[in-house]
C-alpha cells in the first residue's frame, strides 16, 4: 500500500512538472466548452440579413421593425438593389435577405395578395431552414394582425413545446458530449503516454526489476488521472452551469459515478494502448486518431447517429462514449434515474472489466 | 556458492546472433567484470540475467533463482543499473531516492549505511532534479538506487560510460567498498583499464567468451614478448611493421606502437634491426609488460 502511495505521489509530480501535460489537462477542457458554447454554435442568434425594400411603406417597415425586434435576426445596412444583395451574401456579413416589391402595400390591401422574396445561404442547409422558418413564421404573425377578425373558419394551431430544452439552448445537446470527448483526451491519451514514456526514457527497466507487481503498475497510473478527470469534469459542470446556463436535472451523485464508471473505462482503454505500443508518438496517435476523432463524430453529439450509413452506426455501437453520453444526456438533460440507464450502465461496465482485463494481460514482464 | 551461473546462453535478433553459447559463474562477494567493445553482447546478457529478456536456449540462475521460473523472486533481490540513465528526470534527487526505497519496501534510513559514502556526495543536491545533474553524479545516484533495497547482488550495466576520468576512478572505489560489505557485482564496461579493477574478468567479443580469468593471469598468459616502439613518424612506422613478415601484429597504443613478433625469442635488438630496414628517424623500443587491451587484441587475432 506505501508503495502504491509513493508511485501515486511520483506520478502527480510528474503531471505537476510538466507544462504540457497541464496544459492539456486543464487547458483543453476550458478552451472546448468556451469554444462548443460560443463559436461553434448551431442555434439561430442574431443573425444578419440585410432587406432591398422596394416599397418603402408601412407594412414594409412594420414587418422590418418585427424582424428586428426578434432575437434571431439582426437587420443589417439595407440593400441598394438586387446585385448588391450577392455582393452582400459572398461578403459574409449576412445569411438570408428579404425583398419587397416596389408596390407591396398598395398590392397587400388592392388585390389581397401581396408577395416578398425571402433569399438563404443554403451553404449550411440547417441553418437556412431554420431562418427561413423563422422569417416565414414572422410574417405570417403579421399577417394575422392585419386582420384578426378575418380566422379561417377550420383552424387547427399546432402548440410545439420543445421537451427537456425549452428555450432551444445548443450548450445542452454538446456539453455530455464534450464531457465525453475530453474523458477520452485526458484519461485515454494521458495515460497511454504516461505508461510508454518510462519504457521511451528506460525507467520501467528498472522497475521491472523491482518487487513491483505489473497490476501495481497499472493502479498506480490510473489513479492520478481518475482524480485529474474527476477534477476537469466539475470544472466543465461549474463551466456549463454557470457560463452556458446549463441546468442539471438529474441527480447529481448519479451523474459522479456514471462518469467515475466511464473514465475508468477511458484509463483502461489509455493502459490497454500503452502496453501494446512502444513510443510516445504512436500511443498519442492511437489514443487521438483511433479513439478522439470516432468519439467526437460517431457519439451523436456533433451528428445525428440516425442518418449515418449503417457501418457507422454498427462502429458506434462500440464505442464507450456513446453509451455514456447517451446516459449524461438521460440524467443531466432530462432528469431521469438510474432505472432508465442501467442498461447502458451494464454496457459501460462490461467494457471497463473486459479493457481492463485485456490490459492487464498484455502488461509486458520483461522488455520486447 | 556461486551467485550467478549461466550455461550455454544463446540469444539471438532475428539474424544477428547477440549472446553465443555463453557460459560462466561467478562467486558470491566476487566483482566480476564483463569486458568488451560496444555491441559484444553485454547488455544482452545483464538483461537475462535480470530477467528483462528470455534466451533462446540455455540455463541461468542467480543468486540460486532460475531466470525463467523465478523470476520474481530475482527481482526481489537484486539491484540494476541499466545502461543508459534510466532515473525520472522530472524528479529531485530525494525524491528518486525514496521513491525506490519505497517501491522496494524499505526507507533510506533503514540502509543508509550502504549507500553513506556514495550518498553524502550527492546530498548537497538533493533538491535538484535528477535530469539537472552532471555525469557522474547521476551515476552515484543511480548506484544510490540500485543499493537502497541492500540487494545480494548488483548488476551494473557500463555504470562508468560516458562519465569523466576522475569519477570513474571514484566509482570504482565505491564498488570496491560494496564488496566488502559482502555484495556480488558484475559490472561490464568497454575500458580495458577497469578490468584490472574486478577480481575476475570475461573478454567477451561478438556475443562470445573468449576468456575467463583473474586480470593477472589474463596478463600473465599473453603468450609473447611484448615491445613498444616509436619514432618521429609513428604512422609511417605502423604501415612498416605491419607490412614486415617478420612482425606478427602491430597496433598504435597512444604514443607508443605495441607488436609483436612471429619468433618466440625476439628481444628489443630484433626489433630494432627489423626497424633499421625502413630508417625510422628517433626510433625507440622497448620491452614491456601486456595490459589486458593487449591480451583482448591478440584473442581477437585467435578468433
Amino acid at each position: 500500500m506505501k508503495q502504491l502511495l509513493a508511485f501515486v505521489r511520483k506520478e502527480f509530480y510528474h503531471v505537476f512538472r510538466d507544462r504540457k501535460t497541464l496544459l492539456i489537462l486543464f487547458g483543453m477542457p476550458v478552451v472546448q466548452i468556451i469554444l462548443f458554447g460560443f463559436a461553434l454554435n448551431s442555434e439561430v442568434k442574431n443573425i444578419g440579413i440585410t432587406i432591398l425594400d422596394n416599397a418603402h411603406d408601412v407594412q414594409s417597415e412594420q414587418i422590418i421593425a418585427k424582424i428586428n425586434s426578434s432575437p434571431y435576426f439582426k437587420v443589417r445596412q439595407p440593400a441598394l438593389n438586387y446585385k448588391d444583395i450577392e455582393h452582400r451574401f459572398k461578403e459574409g456579413g449576412i445569411k438570408c435577405a428579404l425583398l419587397f416589391p416596389v408596390n407591396f402595400g398598395s398590392a397587400l390591401y388592392k388585390t389581397g395578395g401581396a408577395q416578398v422574396q425571402i433569399i438563404a445561404d443554403a451553404s449550411d442547409p440547417n441553418t437556412a431552414t431554420t431562418l427561413t422558418n423563422y422569417l416565414t413564421a414572422i410574417i405570417g404573425n403579421y399577417q394575422q394582425e392585419l386582420n384578426p377578425a378575418a380566422k379561417p373558419a377550420y383552424q387547427i394551431i399546432p402548440e410545439v413545446r420543445m421537451l427537456y430544452n425549452e428555450e432551444q439552448n445548443g450548450s445542452l445537446n454538446f456539453i455530455p458530449g464534450v464531457i465525453a470527448l475530453i474523458f477520452m483526451i485526458v484519461s485515454t491519451a494521458l495515460t497511454s503516454v504516461a505508461v510508454v514514456r518510462e519504457k521511451e526514457l528506460g525507467t520501467m527497466e528498472i522497475l521491472l526489476v523491482s518487487p513491483f507487481r505489473p497490476i501495481m503498475v497499472l493502479i498506480a497510473k490510473a489513479v492520478p488521472y481518475l482524480v485529474l478527470s474527476l477534477i476537469n469534469f466539475i470544472i466543465i459542470l461549474l463551466l456549463s452551469v454557470y457560463l452556458l446556463d446549463v441546468q442539471i436535472k438529474g441527480s447529481i451523485i448519479l451523474i459522479f459515478a456514471e462518469s467515475i464508471l466511464f473514465i475508468i473505462t477511458c484509463l483502461s482503454l489509455g493502459l490497454l494502448i500503452s502496453n501494446i505500443t512502444t513510443s510516445q508518438q504512436t500511443a498519442m496517435l492511437v489514443s487521438m486518431m483511433g479513439m478522439m476523432l470516432p468519439t467526437m463524430l460517431l457519439t451523436g453529439f456533433m451528428f445525428p447517429l440516425e442518418n449515418m450509413p449503417k457501418v457507422f452506426q454498427i462502429i458506434s455501437y462500440i464505442l464507450p462514449s456513446k453509451y455514456y453520453y447517451s446516459i449524461i444526456k438521460s440524467v443531466m438533460l432530462k432528469g431521469l434515474g438510474f432505472s432508465y440507464v442501467w442498461k447502458e450502465t451494464l454496457v459501460l461496465a462490461g467494457m471497463a472489466a473486459g479493457l481492463l482485463t485485456l490490459a492487464l494481460k498484455n502488461f509486458k514482464i520483461r522488455l520486447s | 556458492m556461486s551467485s550467478v551461473r549461466v550455461k550455454n546462453i544463446i540469444k539471438t535478433y532475428g539474424e544477428v546472433k547477440a549472446v553465443d553459447n555463453v557460459s560462466f559463474e561467478v562467486q558470491k562477494g566476487e566483482l566480476f567484470g564483463l569486458i568488451g567493445p560496444d555491441g559484444a553482447g553485454k547488455t544482452s546478457i545483464f538483461r537475462i540475467l535480470t530477467t528483462l529478456l528470455l534466451a533462446d536456449s540455455g540455463t541461468a540462475t542467480v543468486d540460486g533463482y532460475d531466470v525463467v521460473k523465478d523470476y520474481q523472486a530475482i527481482r526481489n533481490r537484486v539491484g540494476y543499473m541499466p545502461g543508459r540513465f534510466s532515473l525520472y528526470q522530472d524528479l529531485t534527487v530525494k525524491e528518486n531516492l525514496t521513491f525506490f526505497a519505497t517501491v522496494f519496501g524499505t526507507s533510506i534510513e533503514e540502509n543508509y549505511a550502504l549507500i553513506k559514502d556514495i550518498y553524502e556526495q550527492i546530498r548537497p543536491f538533493n533538491n535538484r532534479r535528477a535530469g539537472k545533474l552532471s555525469g557522474g553524479m547521476k551515476q552515484k545516484l543511480a548506484l544510490c538506487c540500485a543499493l537502497i533495497h541492500k540487494p545480494a547482488i548488483l548488476f551494473l550495466d557500463e555504470p562508468t560510460t560516458g562519465v569523466d576520468v576522475v569519477s570513474r576512478k571514484e566509482f570504482w572505489d565505491m564498488l570496491n567498498q560494496l564488496k566488502k560489505q559482502g555484495i556480488t557485482i558484475v559490472v561490464s564496461t568497454p575500458y580495458m583499464d577497469e578490468a584490472m579493477l574486478c577480481d575476475r574478468i570475461a573478454l567477451i567479443q561478438n556475443g562470445s567468451i573468449m576468456s575467463i580469468n583473474t586480470p593477472d593471469h589474463i596478463v600473465q598468459s599473453f603468450p609473447k614478448p611484448l615491445f613498444a616502439a616509436k619514432a618521429d613518424n609513428i604512422y609511417r612506422l605502423l604501415q612498416d611493421l605491419r607490412a614486415d613478415t617478420e612482425v606478427e601484429s602491430c597496433y598504435a597504443f597512444g604514443e607508443y606502437l605495441h607488436l609483436t613478433l612471429r619468433v618466440k625469442d625476439g628481444n628489443e635488438h630484433t626489433i630494432s634491426a627489423i626497424a633499421a630496414k625502413y630508417n625510422p628517424g628517433g626510433f625507440e623500443v622497448k620491452r614491456i609488460a601486456p595490459a589486458i587491451e593487449d591480451c583482448f587484441i591478440e584473442l581477437m587475432g585467435n578468433e
